[in-house]
């Protein structure tokens, strides 16, 4: 107990601040920093297991959280029956040729030997398959964007419940993982690091611009909802009774029935957006405590000691008889993988996808700052980083505003410079960042809560 | 005549603005590199670095514009860029005594120093945000074009224009001049040497006398001119916004590593190719065919290899060969 005592305080510090939001500001605006929590928390838990078990720099989180985003869509979104009647042949058509070219190059590079040659039939099979796909798909992706393209103009989805798409999200990012991973993971840890995070722009470039798939920048919206809607909850009987039951007191003091009616809608409104707010919260809180135990699991098994065995000297661990690129391709992907979860619930809680949104300072250096901040290779350390760090970011602007009216307040109201201050206090945000990474990396470079190794 | 004016449109809408988009590329990509060669570590703020450089030149700008200071025809920025060299080169002093001296003297590795630059990026981005807001601002002032379209049609009598905008030519002079500078620098003259054997074996330099600290300073100083001088050309060419110096990175980073990281004149030649592939492969040739087929070959389609949303994908996807097949770049790297 006693060698927990600083994870245990440093978690119910955390706890008290988002209660302490929800006391001073609101439950709304504390539940919806406690679920992006949640969620950081998530993402945090895939970088932390790549970096900090096995030493992998990955700046691609952008691009992974984008493909979970994009599974979310491609699951939960009733299809299109038009488009695909339109234009789903050629689509398919060109599917089957890009695994057509796949296996092609595949049995070039198995069938000959290295050679000049084999790189330019390589080049030629994959250009002339690049140009019979545009061929093909080109007229079945025009048709498709021009069905209704105000509300659908793409394919839409599978209608599934978009629950089932947090595990299809982790499906696509990590199949995007063994891929970049079998092509990146030799190389050195900053070209590594350049070469995700270029990729992973790469990933954008394709969400942002193929309309027929995502519907790019004209967004999904109105998503399906694994929880109720507030709309109908405000209907329901027995919500309103529990509502009128908490604020019993409340109510109590207003004499006026009509008052009193009104001030109960009130309440109901309110509830029901926490209500909602809290049912996503139970589902992330599964969603963070399922990958806990098992990456604490892994951590402390023998696969989580040849990991930190490679992490430190790879060269060692190889000439143990460990495979390493083996194992780096495989925490890769798993690590990649959480983060595509964490993308689908992203999505998921907002109830829609906006492809222009995905930008890598949000989504993937800041997850860094995250992991960094909060305790690499140390899973709980990992999780209060995602928390501390995305409370910070959310309830900077409030402390930047109050920094300011403290430091000016010996200005006038209109005073430029104050004015000026107060207009960019949503800018402190990246200062608070800066400055809190850049102490941490100086003062604690282990984290707010260090890697602990104990042999059992 | 239909060849000529084939030719003037590929001037026009390719060569023109893909040198001077290359010429912005390569000195980004020569300050990524120097940092990268000297002080061994990828720095992730190199586009924040950039726009703050810029930041405080447009600041000048505007303040020899409001005491009336002008350069003619030339824009007023150009007075400007000593001054913003020297704010430029103070910031990065003081970063490096308070943020990377400490790891350096530790010794680091690589990885690390990469991390803190991540910091260094934030916070350099708050302060830029901070000071001069996160909106798009232009600064260009002066003479806008050297040859406007229509002058060159009424000239030459050809259908097709050639429009040369006064920044591109700036940016393309300034680029040769600095870049031919710094390479006789790095060359000719015994810091330049000594920079270049601190790049190739730190250990032996420190032995044969190289003072670390003076070395440090003066790569410093040179990335301050480079940083400030790059993004000054890139904001008169298009205009300065914070959040797209940030992205700038990405096609800086790019090409720096497919010439070859840690060596400069790949870093140079490096930007031209990011550039011109980007452009040559994104651009609709339909036209061109037009002017160059019989006219019973004529091309339906636009031609285009692939649309324009997908430049900056092109340039990745070249980086990404060229690490697959060569990772020491296009010209071999690590050699300053």
């Amino acid at each position: 107990m006693r060698k927990n005592l600083n994870v245990i305080a440093a978690y119910s510090i955390m706890m008290g601040l988002i209660i302490l939001v929800g006391i001073f500001q609101s439950w709304n605006i504390a539940l919806s920093i406690f679920n992006l929590c949640l969620i950081s928390a998530v993402m945090t838990m895939g970088a932390n297991i790549q970096w900090g078990y096995a030493g992998l720099i990955n700046f691609g989180i952008m691009g992974f959280t984008a493909l979970g985003g994009l599974a979310a869509v491609l699951i939960s979104v009733n299809p299109v029956q038009e488009a695909w009647s339109a234009g789903g042949i050629n689509i398919l058509l060109s599917l089957f040729l890009i695994i057509g070219i796949v296996l092609a190059v595949r049995f070039v590079l198995k069938r000959y030997q290295k050679s000049k040659i084999r790189n330019y039939i390589i080049a030629a099979i994959i250009i002339g398959g690049i140009i019979i796909i545009r061929l093909v798909s080109e007229p079945g992706i025009e048709a498709i964007e021009e069905v209704n393209p105000a509300r659908t103009g793409f394919l839409g989805g599978l209608g599934l419940p978009i629950i089932f798409s947090w595990i299809v999200g982790a499906f696509f990012a990590g199949g995007l993982a063994f891929v970049i991973g079998k092509v990146a993971l030799g190389l050195r840890a900053d070209y590594l690091a350049i070469a995700t995070l270029l990729i992973s722009e790469i990933v954008i470039a394709i969400i942002k611009h193929e309309d027929w798939l995502t519907r790019g920048v004209k967004n999904v919206i109105g998503l399906k909802r694994p929880a109720p809607y507030e709309v109908n909850l405000q209907e329901i009987e027995w919500f309103i009774n529990l509502v009128e039951k908490f604020n019993s007191g409340k109510l109590a003091l207003i004499s006026d029935i009509t008052e009193r009616q009104t001030a109960l809608n009130q309440f109901v409104i309110e509830g029901s957006s926490v209500f909602v707010k809290l049912c996503y919260s139970g589902l992330f809180l599964v969603v963070v405590i399922i990958l806990l135990i098992l990456t604490q699991k892994a951590l402390y098994s023998p696969w989580g000691r040849m990991m930190r065995a490679i992490r430190d000297n790879e060269e060692a661990a190889n000439a143990m008889g460990k495979n390493v690129v083996k194992q780096h391709l495989l925490i890769f992907v798993l690590g990649s993988a959480i983060v595509g979860i964490a993308g689908a619930m992203l999505v998921t809680q907002d109830g829609l996808f906006t492809p222009g949104s995905y930008r890598p300072l949000r989504y993937t250096f800041l997850i860094w700052v995250m992991v960094i901040v909060g305790g690499s290779g140390n899973n709980f350390g990992a999780i209060l980083g995602g928390f501390v760090v995305w409370f910070l970011w959310i309830e900077a602007a409030p402390i930047g505003l109050y920094l300011v009216n403290l430091t000016t307040a010996g200005l006038e109201d209109t005073h430029f410079l104050k004015v000026h201050l107060i207009e960019s206090v949503p800018y402190f945000r990246f200062l608070m960042m800066g400055i809190g990474l850049l102490l941490i990396m100086r003062y604690r470079p282990k984290g707010i809560l260090p890697e602990k190794i104990e042999i059992k | 005549m239909d060849a000529l004016n084939a030719l003037i449109l590929l001037l026009n809408y390719i060569f023109v603005p893909a040198l001077a988009y290359g010429s912005q590329l390569a000195i980004g990509a020569i300050f990524v590199t120097l940092i990268y060669g000297i002080l061994r570590f990828a720095n992730f703020a190199t586009g924040d670095m950039m726009s703050f450089g810029t930041m405080v030149a447009i600041l000048f700008t505007w303040y020899f514009q409001s005491i009336g200071l002008s350069l003619g025809f030339l824009p007023t920025a150009l007075l400007a860029i000593p001054f913003a060299i020297l704010f430029m080169g103070l910031y990065m002093l003081i970063i490096d005594k308070f943020v990377f001296k400490y790891y350096r003297l530790n010794k680091s590795p690589p990885v690390q120093l990469a991390m803190v630059s991540i910091g260094v990026m934030f916070v350099t981005q708050a302060v830029v945000r901070i000071i001069i807001g996160p909106s798009d601002r232009r600064f260009f002032d002066g003479e806008k074009f050297l040859i406007r379209a229509n002058e060159f049609k009424e000239m030459t009598g050809l259908n097709e224009g050639l429009a040369i905008k006064s920044t591109q030519v700036i940016t393309i002079v300034v680029t040769i001049i600095l870049v031919s500078t710094l390479f006789w620098f790095l060359n000719k003259t015994k810091t330049g040497k000594s920079m270049r054997a601190y790049s190739d074996n730190e250990d032996l330099a420190l032995l044969s006398g190289i003072d670390p600290k003076k070395i440090v300073m003066i790569t410093w100083m040179i990335a301050a001119i480079l940083a400030t001088i790059g993004g000054v050309l890139y904001g008169l060419d298009k205009s300065f916004k914070p959040f797209t110096y940030f992205n700038n990175m990405l096609p800086i980073f790019a090409a720096a590593i497919v010439g070859g990281i840690g060596n400069p004149f790949g870093a140079f030649l490096g930007g031209y190719v990011i550039a011109f592939s980007e452009i040559l492969l994104t651009y609709a040739y339909k036209k061109f065919f037009m002017y160059v087929l019989p006219q019973s070959m004529e091309p339906d389609g636009l031609i285009q290899l692939l649309s324009t949303d997908y430049k900056f994908a092109v340039s990745f996807s070249i980086l990404v060969i060229v690490l697959l097949y060569r990772p020491s770049g296009i010209f071999k790297g690590k050699i300053l």
